[in-house]
């Protein structure tokens, strides 16, 4: 983004003499130009001038010759000699452009340059060097290494350099030491990509006194002839725009203004304050001819392109690019055009629009650019479509900062200022001389008025203001502002200020120019309208996450990424789940790039990072989306903002969706129970994970089912003898509880018998009962309590047996409870023992013995269809 | 000897002095049980004398069982003290020998913990419930639409690409501009369900929705690809941005008490016209009290609500978004997003179940 120089933008606005940098800052971001970054000097001095009394060269043993030089810096930095008496200092110099005579920067011992490179007087080629003189790398400046800085060269005045005095800080000459101020542009605002723009907003912003720096410019700026009795007029050059795929209807290039520079001097350097301004700005300075298209690209915000008038041909078609062709950009990339492309073409030899010179508005090409041979140059400034660059830069992935600009939008007006500012420049600095007969094709289109109600600004932003500072305030930002007799103005946006179409955009203008603070303060009253509150089920969602908390376990986040390395730990068939999974085109990590369909996968990495980082009982859950891909879910439309959608659409949008369930899952590793010095300990195990489930239903006010699968039907992921489906009421399967198998439990660095669930919330919830809980009345006659053992074939399960005692005994059983389960020799092979603790009671009266043995008789003879027998 | 023994007041005074001065010496209940036993006992000489009385002649009798009173009455009391006494010293005994030392750590049932940043969510939500709003989440994976054309964010938009979005892998679909691909995204910012809420539930709403946001990011100490956004919603009529600044500077008190407040920066958004950036104050800032971002809100632009078929003529709206990670920084002197998304369980930990 952007950077700020408060030197360069005085050119434009007055600032006060002692304006800081973080004051700069301030007064940009109350009219919404964000600080990003105040940047600070990389160097420490002492850096001065220096003036080189004496160089002697010295040729060395390797071939290369070394000036050994005294350079008077000023009496404070001088050497003293034995007598007392300031002398220069002794330098050692390799630099080929180093003479007796010249004005150059010395680095003195306690200077730090850019990499915390220390200054000190050091012993090399048999002298003491006591300081270096500097090149522009050193110094931060630039890329020139091939030999120091020679004050001379810089772009002072005959008077200004003169006036240089050995010591003198070349620090604040050369604005070493500022700081420079980086802002963020919101995208609407493509005109405070300039120093013009900037200048603006600060006058904004302060009221400081701004001069609009195209204006003169402007009625400077030469005007295409008119053609005169049918004759064709004088101009630099034929320009066509032949535009046969505009993109919305939209033609890539309304306006193309252009001028030619003859008797250019190719090796004209480049002034030192814009060669300093530039690369302050972050721009290497590359050629005069090139650095003038850029600095006027910064302080006016229109990019230029300079070609090599002798090496085009005339007329430059502008047009898009056909199938088939390519173009290698000034960055040396080779790109394969696409019909969308706006190009700039010329036509050799006769053949109209067959060499391409540039991307328009992007990059230009390698051919047709200036070189340190070009003298005559023709000046292009452009307006083009916005989406049209947008799209290309995309396309090609070469953001440049002219597309920067053009895709933010650039004044269609500021073509002709724009050219004339660099002709000036060309011509002061470069000679040459430039036309005045320059090629303008115009076809922009004069913005829409904007019918502006008043009385929008306090409906929208709540302030109550006089009208004539509403109209005061939107001419200073430069509209034309009409009417407003009654109530209503018709307001013309300035050409700069695209982004200026509705009233809201003007709302917008005048509540920020009148500052957010004045807008007053008050909490709306809201009507109570449909439901408040959190809904049950969103309640309900809490209350799993605290139950799960209050058991023990630990509430984690993981990102939902995951990819072969998870499916593999986890046993599962990459091949079968990834066609049903969400993939993302541009993942971080290339090696995830599917989204889960289990919590566990991604869970299980966070208790894998906690145990890999020793800790030990890590027994975690999470709640979150899980996304689940329907390979023939129909293609979601595009469909345009600001248009409310049909039924149909929205339907077909939701229709296209993949299915994003909440699930809630957990894993338990390590200890179940460790109560340290009270010695009760005990490992982790699938009854953990069920306890958390049924704590989680018990909750919610549901009973908990479990269905085991015969081993065959296990999932892979899971131990087959140790995994059940949990089942809502209705029967549905919601969610999954059990062991790890060996196998995931091993890739996973998990302790053995590692457990854990996973339920999903989306499709369980809805199935819970919303009623109100209906009491049963308390019984206060006396209890009886027996005990039952059944020895029962293996293969009938605790639930199916206690089902069944449930039946038997009817409304008499208070509570049943599992006390014992053992299988071995006493029981005999193939059959396990199952005891429980029943307890009796009977609403209306006292149970005596026959009635309980009544009962336990009932359980008896219904426990043998599942082959129990009671115990004796 | 005759079957009674003859009355002899001196040898009973002398026993039950003796037993008296025996239950004195007793230490034990097991002992004082011996002691009145024998000096008490239905063979004791006390018991004897007192038998004998009624042998004694007339005029003695009187005398004698005064005596036997007052002598019972002796033994009685000092039994009586001694056996509180004993008692007493070996409840004593008993309970110094159950002394455990209390601070000994007890933790049978650990306490788990919530991650603090549902919580917040939740604190965020219960901010909203109270000032009588509704709470929505909508999907995370999202299409095009909603996330940014329905959000004025056109597919040539050049916010559109500033917003380093996930995008969702297919060919099934063209998007406006040609691009073949899904016409999904992983969600930018819930914002995606302001459009969702205006569509299914009308106006006047007042409606936040809190979740989980996608970008492009890399994990660093202050980015995440993955994090959590607070979206409010209000749409009615005769809304503005004065309003807009109110629940602003209620929801900061909420979240960083009393003495904070909000304050707007101009800034840009398609979905707002105008638009804010938001900055909180508040006293416990790291650094000291001051100003920090906090999130961008507007007054909904006219086209978001045309995209719901809303007129904007007669309604208005406003927007904002916080981020869940930066108020959760803030607030706990968080300095490393890390510790923010890695589940480690001590960062939980110290959270216990939430404020």
């Amino acid at each position: 983004m952007p950077m700020i120089d408060i030197d360069w933008l005085k050119d434009h606005v007055e600032v006060p003499e002692d304006l800081t940098y973080e004051q700069l800052a301030k007064d940009l971001v109350r009219v919404g130009l964000e600080e990003e970054e105040i940047h600070r000097s990389q160097l420490t001095g002492p850096i001065v001038v220096g003036y080189v009394v004496d160089a002697t060269p010295e040729p060395q043993k390797n071939g290369k010759i070394i000036n050994w030089c005294h350079v008077d810096v000023g009496d404070e930095y001088n050497e003293t000699d034995e007598n007392g008496n300031k002398v220069p200092r002794g330098i050692i110099c390799g630099a080929p452009n180093m003479a007796a005579g010249e004005k150059v920067v010395v680095t003195l011992p306690g200077a730090v340059l850019p990499g915390d490179f220390r200054i000190e007087p050091r012993k090399t080629y048999g002298h003491i060097s006591n300081g270096m003189c500097a090149s522009e790398r050193e110094l931060g400046l630039g890329d020139a290494h091939n030999g120091i800085i020679l004050l001379r060269e810089y772009g002072f005045s005959k008077e200004e350099y003169d006036a240089l005095e050995p010591g003198d800080d070349a620090m604040e000459l050369l604005h070493l030491n500022n700081p420079l101020l980086e802002i963020n542009i919101t995208p609407d605002r493509g005109y405070a990509f300039s120093y013009r723009g900037v200048a603006r907003e600060y006058h904004h912003a302060t009221g400081a006194a701004y001069v609009d720096p195209a204006i003169e410019l402007g009625e400077k700026a030469p005007h295409e002839a008119k053609s005169i009795d049918g004759a064709a007029p004088v101009k630099d050059m034929d320009v066509f725009v032949e535009d046969n795929n505009p993109i919305h209807g939209v033609v890539g290039c309304d306006r193309y203004y252009g001028r030619i520079v003859r008797g250019f001097n190719p090796s004209a350097p480049t002034p030192s304050w814009m060669r300093r301004r530039l690369i302050r700005a972050g721009m290497r300075s590359i050629s005069l001819a090139v650095d003038v298209t850029n600095y006027v690209m910064l302080d006016l915000g229109q990019p230029l392109h300079a070609y090599d008038l002798n090496k085009i041909e005339g007329p430059i078609v502008v047009r898009r690019a056909g199938e088939g062709e390519q173009l290698t950009t000034l960055d040396e990339k080779e790109h394969k055009l696409s019909p969308e492309d706006l190009l700039i073409t010329d036509s050799p030899n006769g053949e109209r629009a067959s060499r391409i010179l540039g991307l328009a508005g992007v990059m230009g090409g390698l051919y047709g650019e200036v070189t340190d041979e070009t003298t005559d140059l023709f000046i292009e400034a452009a307006h083009f479509d916005q989406v049209t660059i947008a799209r290309s830069a995309r396309r090609h992935k070469i953001p440049s900062e002219a597309s920067r600009r053009f895709e933010r939008g650039v004044d269609p007006q500021l073509q002709p200022a724009a050219v004339e500012m660099a002709v000036e420049l060309l011509t002061r600095y470069g000679s040459g001389e430039g036309s005045r007969t320059p090629v303008d094709y115009n076809q922009t289109k004069r913005p829409n008025d904007i019918r502006f109600k008043v009385s929008e600004v306090s409906r929208v932003a709540g302030l109550d203001l006089d009208t004539n500072r509403i109209s005061d305030i939107l001419t200073d930002i430069g509209c034309h502002v009409g009417g407003g007799g009654n109530g209503e103005f018709s307001v013309l946006p300035p050409t700069w200020r695209p982004d200026l179409t509705e009233p809201c955009d003007l709302v917008e203008e005048v509540a920020r120019l009148v500052g957010y603070d004045e807008i007053p303060v008050i909490v709306p009253p809201v009507p109570v309208t449909g439901d408040t509150g959190l809904t049950l089920e969103q309640r309900r969602q809490r209350w799993v996450a605290d139950t799960l908390a209050q058991y023990g376990l630990v509430e984690t986040l993981s990102y939902p990424f995951v990819g072969d390395a998870d499916y593999k730990a986890f046993a599962m068939d990459a091949k079968a789940i990834k066609p049903v999974s969400v993939e993302i085109t541009n993942p971080l990590a290339g090696d995830r790039p599917f989204l889960r369909r289990s919590l566990l996968l991604t869970l299980a990495r966070t208790v894998q990072r906690n145990i890999r980082r020793g800790l030990q009982n890590v027994s975690l859950y999470e709640l979150g989306h899980v996304f689940l891909w329907d390979p023939n879910a129909p293609a979601i439309p595009a469909l345009p903002g600001g248009v409310k959608p049909t039924d149909e659409q929205l339907a077909a949008l939701d229709a296209g969706l993949p299915d994003q369930p909440q699930h809630v899952a957990a894993i338990f590793t390590g200890k179940a129970e460790d109560s340290g010095w009270l010695g009760e300990t005990r490992d982790v195990d699938w009854s953990d994970a069920v306890e958390a489930v049924r704590r989680v239903f018990d909750r919610l006010g549901a009973e908990l089912n479990l269905v085991q699968p015969a081993a065959a039907d296990v999932p892979a992921e899971w131990h087959p003898g140790r995994y059940a489906e949990i089942v809502a009421a209705d029967g549905t399967k919601v969610g999954e509880v059990g062991e790890f198998h060996p196998h995931v439990n091993e890739a996973l660095g998990f302790p053995e018998h590692s457990a854990a669930f996973e339920l999903n919330l989306t499709a369980w919830l809805p199935t819970l009962d919303d009623k109100p809980v209906q009491a049963k009345p308390i019984s206060t006659f006396p209890p009886v309590r027996q005990d039952l053992a059944f020895t029962v074939p293996e293969s009938v399960t605790a639930r199916q047996l206690e089902d069944v005692i449930r039946e038997a005994a009817g409304d008499a059983l208070e509570s049943i409870e599992l006390f014992d389960v053992f299988s071995g020799e006493q029981v005999g092979e193939g059959q396990k023992s199952l005891a429980y603790a029943v307890v009796f009671r009977s609403p209306v009266k006292t149970l005596d013995a026959s009635d309980s043995e009544a009962i336990r008789q009932a359980i008896v003879e219904k426990a043998a269809t599942l082959g129990a027998q009671l115990r004796a | 000897m005759a079957d009674v023994a003859s009355f002899d007041a001196e040898a009973v005074t002398a026993a039950v002095a003796e037993g008296i001065e025996k239950i004195q010496n007793a230490s034990t209940l097991e002992e004082l049980k011996a002691i009145k036993s024998r000096y008490a006992g239905a063979e004791s000489a006390m018991t004897l004398a007192s038998k004998a009385i009624g042998a004694l002649p007339k005029d003695q009798k009187k005398d004698a069982g005064k005596l036997m009173g007052k002598l019972r009455a002796d033994f009685g009391r000092a039994f009586g003290t001694k056996e509180s006494e004993v008692k007493a010293a070996e409840e004593a005994a008993k309970l110094a020998s159950e002394t455990v030392d209390m601070t000994q750590p007890v933790n049978r049932k650990p306490l788990g913990a919530r991650h603090p940043l549902p919580k917040v969510m939740e604190d965020v939500q219960d901010f909203f419930v109270s000032m009588g709003w509704q709470v929505a989440d909508g999907p995370e994976v999202e299409t095009e639409w909603y996330d940014f054309d329905a959000l004025n964010f056109g597919p040539d938009h050049p916010a559109r690409q500033m917003q380093d979005t996930f995008y969702v892998k297919g060919n099934q679909a063209k998007d406006a501009a040609g691009f073949v691909g899904s016409n999904m995204v992983m969600r930018t910012q819930t914002s995606s369900d302001q459009v969702r809420a205006l569509l299914t539930r009308g106006v006047p709403l007042y409606i936040a929705c809190t979740g989980r946001v996608f970008r492009t990011d890399e994990l660093d100490a202050t980015h995440t690809p993955v994090f959590h956004q607070c979206e409010a919603l209000a749409v009615d009529k005769h809304l503005t941005m004065a309003n807009l600044k109110g629940v602003l500077d209620k929801l900061a008190v909420a979240m960083f008490g009393p003495e904070a407040k909000s304050r707007l920066r101009p800034s840009y958004f398609p979905f707002t016209e105008p638009s804010a950036e938001l900055d909180l104050w508040f006293p416990d800032k790291k650094g000291g009290p001051g100003w920090i971002e906090w999130g961008g809100c507007g007054m909904v632009n006219p086209n978001v609500l045309k995209s719901a078929g809303i007129d904007p003529d007669v309604y208005t709206g406003f927007a904002f978004g916080v981020g869940i990670e930066r108020t959760l920084l803030l607030r706990h002197d968080i300095n490393d997003m890390h510790d923010l998304v890695e589940g480690d369980v001590r960062f939980s930990e110290q959270f216990a179940m939430g404020e």
